[in-house]
């Protein structure tokens, strides 16, 4: 994990455990305060959407990768290049759907899990949705719908932690000028 | 300097931050005594001088000042209208300082405008499929140079002719945009930027590549 100074490279690490301990927090804070599993799924997706909408920005600032031309080029910069950059893991792309559209993100590890274990009462409580609201709200900023969910969830018992990514379609209004 | 101005146009093409960083040089303060030897005519609702150049003050200059104390538009400061009183001499002598005229903020808003919708004719025009829109501007005085970024914003730059190092000046002016400004979450995208960390930091990025890369004459 590492934050920005105030220059342009990466300079001082930060502590990933207090990311693991801010990120718990409030998801306990969400539960308390909403009480219903759903709910703390979309707020926590809504949360994600709006980092994904400015993160997005910064990725594109500091990786200078070019427009993607298709979604297979989309998903291997978003597991190698995306990834890596922000939370230091590489997951793997894999499950492509016949026509294209759908891949899977299969996580080894997860920071945010990091010493984490759901309680029965929360059990349909996706604890990682942010990450969801993340992904869906930086690729709509490059005019790209999509459609972000948790196939699998250690959290819940299964063995791995799988995203499920659906291209939905291109978002033709307000297109930047030489993109048609 | 050689960094005249930058300004950022959000998704729809309004402005959303704009710095000037030059001091129009071209500016002449004198007293004058009945009557005005200057013709003055109304323009744009600022008042210029047509005809009568001397001295410094050239066709075209705008009539900044009177007696120090600066005009407002076609009107003094205390609302009289100019032209009137500059007829009436028992208002004379009086000091007026004339100079190129700054645009106003509206001008700036229509023009940053103008400019985005003009950026789309550059891929337009294009006889190859995927060109990009307008990247660069030139005349004899400045050159444009403009940065469209994967999600819509562009990043203006004018600059003096001879300097270079202004691609990654755009690039630095996009990484200092997603730090002090989207990092600010009391910021709100596409709305007008205003973050001192932003400005702070845009100033440094300019003073850097002020003093790097003139490779021209020191004028």
């Amino acid at each position: 994990m590492s934050r920005q100074s105030n220059r342009t490279t990466d300079s001082k690490k930060m502590n990933a455990e207090l990311f693991t301990l801010t990120y718990g927090a409030l998801v306990t804070q969400l539960c308390k305060d909403y009480e219903n599993d759903e709910e703390v799924n979309k707020q926590l997706d809504k949360m994600g959407y709006n980092i994904g909408v400015r993160l997005i920005e910064d990725f594109l600032a500091r990786s200078s990768v070019g427009r993607c031309q298709d979604f297979r080029e989309t998903a291997d910069v978003i597991a190698k290049v995306a990834f890596k950059m922000y939370l230091g893991i590489t997951p793997s792309v894999t499950n492509w759907s016949p026509a294209g559209d759908e891949f899977s993100l299969i996580l080894e590890s997860n920071p945010l899990v990091d010493f984490v274990e759901l309680p029965d009462n929360h059990s349909s409580l996706v604890y990682s949705n942010l990450l969801c609201g993340v992904l869906r709200g930086a690729l709509e900023m490059v005019q790209m719908a999509v459609d972000v969910k948790f196939a699998q969830d250690t959290l819940r018992g299964d063995n791995i932690t799988e995203i499920r990514m659906k291209f939905i379609k291109r978002i033709e209004e307000n297109l930047p000028a030489g993109d048609e | 300097m050689a960094i005249f101005s930058v300004y950022v146009v959000n998704k729809a093409g309004g402005l959303i931050y704009q710095y000037d960083n030059y001091v129009p040089r071209a500016e002449a303060e004198k007293t004058f005594s009945y009557p005005l030897d200057l013709v003055l005519k109304i323009h744009d609702e600022k008042v210029v001088v047509s005809f009568g150049q001397r001295d410094g003050i050239r066709v075209g200059h705008a009539l900044l000042s009177i007696n120090g104390v600066d005009v407002n538009g076609k009107f003094t400061a205390d609302g009289k209208e100019i032209i009137e009183y500059l007829k009436d001499s028992t208002n004379y002598p009086v000091s007026i300082r004339f100079g190129r005229a700054r645009l106003s903020s509206n001008e700036k808003l229509m023009l940053a405008s103008m400019f985005h919708s003009l950026f789309a004719i550059g891929s337009q025009l294009s006889p190859e499929v995927g060109s990009s829109g307008i990247e660069m501007l030139e005349t004899d005085m400045f050159k444009l140079h403009c940065f469209q970024t994967l999600t819509g914003i562009k990043f203006i730059v004018l600059a003096d002719a001879r300097q270079s190092g202004i691609d990654a000046l755009l690039r630095k002016i996009y990484k200092i945009y997603s730090d002090f400004a989207l990092k600010n979450p009391f910021y709100s995208l596409e709305m007008p930027i205003r973050c001192e960390l932003f400005d702070q930091n845009l100033k440094g990025a300019l003073e850097i590549a002020d003093k790097a890369g003139n490779f021209g004459p020191v004028s």
